[in-house]
């Protein structure tokens, strides 16, 4: 299915860091590469990568989106496999790109190719690297929300909780609702901010009601929507991308803290 | 109705703040959302029939023409009339006529999603006859004066309390010190009051949930048996159905309805499936003694083979808004018009327009849940998707928007430009959020920092310390 | 639009989109096929039970839709039947049937205290009994046709409807069970009404909590004979 080097030889990723990771997080794509070097894959970080499209392909701007479909398949179709640590651009890349640059036997064919090979961070690591348990240590009632996308477009699910509970003094308590969604949505955040709201209060009212101390999820939108909420109503939850707990990298601030919060 | 769906925003910041719509839309998880996933979990075949209803549905859809004719020659033999209407103006026409020529006073209605999408209660009313819902959800809204607000349970914004009240004011024979307080009180005096315009009713106008072409039958489904009480006891039976509604045999219709109701309410099967065929037959003691079928298009030729062909597979279940986010947040009064939810998303701007119907499709976050629960498998947040594509094309986006959306494109296609800019703007950022690492407020972020604190940024940029790490020797 | 020309703007706005033609004559044969011999598609393991397992499986459905399920050695224990079970809800001693055939044999002289009417049911009735000629037991579901024999408005104008079936017509699936009208009233023939029946009437209108008896019967009491 990939082209998978020969025995001995380790295959290589092409990290596509997403435009919040590298903007807002960056801690998020160092924790990734570590675990990636972990389960034994090469790394590297094309320069020419920036936005999935999925501002332009949501709000119905196809054309823009093809352009940046074709832009990143181009920084990154060279490698074995193209990992991204957030389950809707990955969703964007393996799933609609071949839809948004269909129609063109050209560059359907080469979009389908690609999207072979993407795959979001922790299901990669669990299902195609087999990686059972990770060497975190992280002492904490942990509860995790299952992003959308990632969920419903990659079936992601226990793969996060399979390595989470390898972490050395993690506890993980699921909280209610985990499936549903937190009410960011992108662009719909912005648009209808008042039921984005709603949606999001019935999210950190479940997440309060988990009784842990700690939010994790796999996508850095979702992530930053909860922390503002959970910051704005006064609630003190540590909120981080489940990159880092796994990496063993959760000595920085976390999402909408300073170093003084933790 | 007249559609009220260009108000969406307000209507739904509105609906935000109702407490007793607040505490009505919290219990759906509790009802519709457990019972499916029990019946579901009940059903070890259920994800294969929902493959195998979808298999149906798009079988019929692609001999549509061919099925409609064998539909309309079976009630024909069977002594029913097909009338064909093209558009809801043509339905609302032939209806009355039919009614007309019986000298019709009182028409009772089953529950009928077809006939608030032609408003056919109001051009009744203004013709001098009578509509009388039947369904009891129904019946609770029509004395209202309110549209339905969800396409199963229509009164499921309604408190008993407000129940009350309402029989207290309309049923104003009844003695007013009785005793209201509880639903099977309730249920009583509308069980009660409805049975006799039951028997007195001229007409009978039902909708389907199914056309069978191999037999010429149309079917419904109800738990309360007003359906079945509305076709038999008038003298006529009109069924107003739109054209998508066909299937081709009693096993299809099989297959569609052991996944109906479990999407629907959970249960197993509804209480009463009917099947009609024509009117009464020689020897019947009961029955009408004319069956009417008037097929409705209204729009669905139009998206048959269009972007939008899957949403003709809807079975009218509702599952869609049960599980979704927004509707859950709303309400479905919100939508403004007869379609709520994910569905309404998808349908109503085939129907009433998109200028007119332009939120709904863009109310979403795309969760996916909603096509996850749709028996018929429907892609609906890709069908709401198309809509945003031809809101975009037709330069309906809010200009606000589209600058933003432009500008963010502009640089996100130039690597280096995008790296420039992002690489000034987010150690400066950090800088500004560094006492607390969030903002509470932020210029051009009102509409996020309204209702939450903006994290800011961790200082430079991945890139730039990716670059900073790999010149390191 | 109204008539002919409306009825051919519908059709040809189908083909239309479709991109077909009316005439052609594939297209034709495979409704024509389907049409002719309708066949199954996936029937869940469920409706495959025979024998006990099956009857079981019938009266767990409507007992768990709040009907009641008795079973009768023979037509002759009908009348002990109905009147204890009318006796025991505090209900009149009065019963509307049509003139079905199975329903004739029941030695009502057995039971002498109770009124019996007969025709299409009233607006007033509180008891009446209809014969389903088939039954599903995957949902527990009676099927019930319309005629002199067995009235619709006996289904649901009563405020306790007693549903008489016969064991050896009660089958696993709605195949099956249509299969067995098929076989009375012809291919591609149905009589006026096919009440499917799966309890007693009910609704969840008022704030989700569910109340019997909306319109239809506040009861249901079905009861299996032989």
């Amino acid at each position: 299915m990939t082209n998978e080097k020969a025995s001995g030889a380790k295959p290589s990723v092409g990290l596509f860091v997403t435009c919040l990771v590298d903007t807002i997080r960056p801690s998020v794509g160092f924790a990734a590469i570590k675990l990636l070097e972990e389960a034994g894959c090469t790394v590297e970080v094309p320069r020419a990568q920036t936005c999935c499209g999925q501002p332009a392909y949501n709000s119905g701007d196809k054309a823009d989106a093809r352009t940046l479909a074709l832009n990143t398949i181009a920084a990154l179709e060279s490698y074995d496999y193209v990992v991204a640590p957030s389950g809707s651009c990955a969703g964007m890349l393996k799933h609609h790109y071949p839809e948004l640059l269909s129609g063109d036997p050209n560059t359907e064919s080469r979009a389908r190719a690609f999207a072979e090979k993407v795959h979001e961070l922790v299901s990669f690591l669990v299902d195609i690297r087999g990686m059972k348990s990770v060497e975190a240590k992280y002492a904490g009632r942990v509860t995790y929300h299952d992003s959308c996308a990632g969920l419903r477009e990659l079936s992601i699910k226990d793969q996060p909780r399979k390595l989470l509970v390898s972490v050395q003094g993690l506890n993980l308590e699921e909280m209610e609702e985990a499936e549903i969604c937190c009410g960011f949505g992108g662009t719909f955040c912005i648009k209808y901010p008042d039921i984005s709201n709603a949606i999001v209060e019935k999210k950190t009212a479940n997440i309060a009601a988990s009784k842990t101390d700690c939010l994790l999820a796999g996508d850095l939108g979702c992530l930053m929507n909860m922390a503002g909420k959970l910051s704005r109503e006064g609630r003190e939850m540590e909120v981080r991308h489940v990159a880092e707990v796994l990496a063993g990298m959760t000595d920085g601030p976390a999402i909408g803290a300073n170093g003084g919060d933790k | 109705m007249k559609p009220e769906s260009r108000a969406f925003k307000t209507s739904a910041t509105q609906a935000l703040t109702n407490e007793p719509l607040r505490k009505a839309l919290g219990g759906i998880k509790h009802g519709f959302v457990a019972n499916r996933a029990k019946a579901r979990a009940n059903l070890p075949e259920f994800e294969q029939l929902r493959d195998e209803a979808k298999a149906v549905k798009d079988h019929t859809l692609a001999h549509l023409d061919l099925y409609l004719e064998e539909f309309e020659a079976k009630v024909s033999q069977a002594g029913g009339h097909v009338h064909w209407a093209p558009n809801a103006e043509d339905a609302r026409t032939v209806i009355e006529k039919i009614c007309r020529e019986a000298n019709a006073k009182t028409v009772t209605k089953g529950k009928t999603m077809i006939g608030e999408e032609i408003a056919i209660n109001e051009h009744l009313a203004s013709a001098g006859i009578t509509p009388v819902e039947t369904d009891l959800g129904e019946y609770l809204i029509q004395i209202r004066n309110e549209p339905p607000s969800h396409i199963i349970a229509p009164a499921i914004h309604l408190t008993k309390a407000q129940v009350e009240a309402d029989f207290r004011r309309i049923h104003k024979d009844l003695p007013k010190d009785r005793v209201l307080e509880e639903p099977g009180q309730l249920v009583a005096e509308a069980r009660q009051v409805l049975r006799d315009r039951f028997l007195s009713a001229d007409v009978g106008i039902t909708g389907a949930n199914l056309l069978i072409a191999e037999t010429g039958t149309s079917v419904i489904v109800t738990n309360e048996g007003n359906g079945d009480l509305t076709q038999c006891l008038p003298r006529i039976h009109i069924v107003i159905a739109s054209i998508e509604k066909t299937v081709p045999t009693l096993e299809d219709a099989n297959t569609i309805l052991r996944v109906l109701a479990r999407s629907a309410t959970g249960q197993e099967f509804s209480t009463y499936t009917t099947y009609s065929t024509g009117p009464k037959r020689a020897g019947d003691p009961d029955g009408p003694e004319e069956y009417h079928v008037v097929l409705l298009d209204n729009g669905r030729t139009e998206m048959l083979g269009s972007e939008f062909h899957d949403m003709l597979r809807c079975i009218r279940c509702g599952a869609c808004m049960n599980h979704c986010p927004v509707y859950g947040a709303v309400g479905g009064h919100a939508y403004g018009w007869v379609y709520p939810g994910p569905m309404g998303a998808v349908l109503a701007p085939s129907l009433i327009g998109i200028d007119e119907a332009g939120h709904l499709p863009n109310a979403s976050t795309f969760c996916g849940r909603c096509e996850a629960v749709c028996p018929m498998r429907i892609p609906l947040p890709k069908m709401m998707r198309h809509w945003r594509e031809r809101e975009y094309e037709k330069g309906n986006t809010p200009p606000r928007y589209k600058l933003g959306l432009k500008l963010w494109a502009f640089v996100a296609k130039r690597p280096r430009l995008y790296q420039a800019l992002t690489g000034l703007a987010m150690p400066l950022l950090a800088r500004l959020g560094k006492r607390s690492g969030r903002f509470r407020t932020l210029p051009l972020a009102a509409g996020w920092t309204h209702h939450r604190d903006l994290p800011a940024p961790q200082g430079k940029t991945f890139q730039q310390l990716w670059r900073e790490r790999e010149a390191r020797p | 639009m109204s008539g002919p020309r409306a009825r051919q703007s519908i059709l040809d706005a189908v083909r239309g989109a479709l991109n077909v033609k009316g005439d052609d004559t594939a297209r034709k044969h495979t409704v024509q096929k389907r049409l002719k011999s309708p066949r199954a598609n996936l029937v869940p393991e469920r409706a495959k039970a025979t024998g006990n397992a099956r009857l079981k499986l019938f009266t767990e459905m409507l007992e768990g839709q709040s009907a009641r399920v008795s079973r009768a050695k023979s037509v002759g224990d009908i009348p002990e039947i109905v009147t204890a079970y009318l006796r025991e809800n505090n209900l009149p001693a009065e019963l509307r049937t049509g003139s079905d055939e199975l329903l004739g044999h029941i030695p009502w002289d057995k039971a002498p205290t109770l009124t019996r009417h007969f025709g299409r049911g009233q607006g007033g009735d509180a008891v009446t009994m209809s014969r389903a000629r088939a039954a599903a037991a995957e949902t527990g579901t009676l099927f019930l046709t319309s005629g002199e024999e067995n009235p619709t408005t006996l289904n649901f104008l009563p405020d306790t409807h007693i549903a008489v079936i016969r064991a050896k017509d009660i089958l696993g699936s709605y195949e099956d069970a249509w299969n067995a009208l098929r076989k009375i009233y012809g291919a591609r023939t149905l009589p006026r009404t096919v009440n499917l029946v799966s309890g007693p009437s009910r609704t969840a209108d008022i704030e989700q909590i569910i109340i019997m008896g909306a319109h239809g019967p506040r009861r249901l009491h079905v009861i299996i004979v032989g």
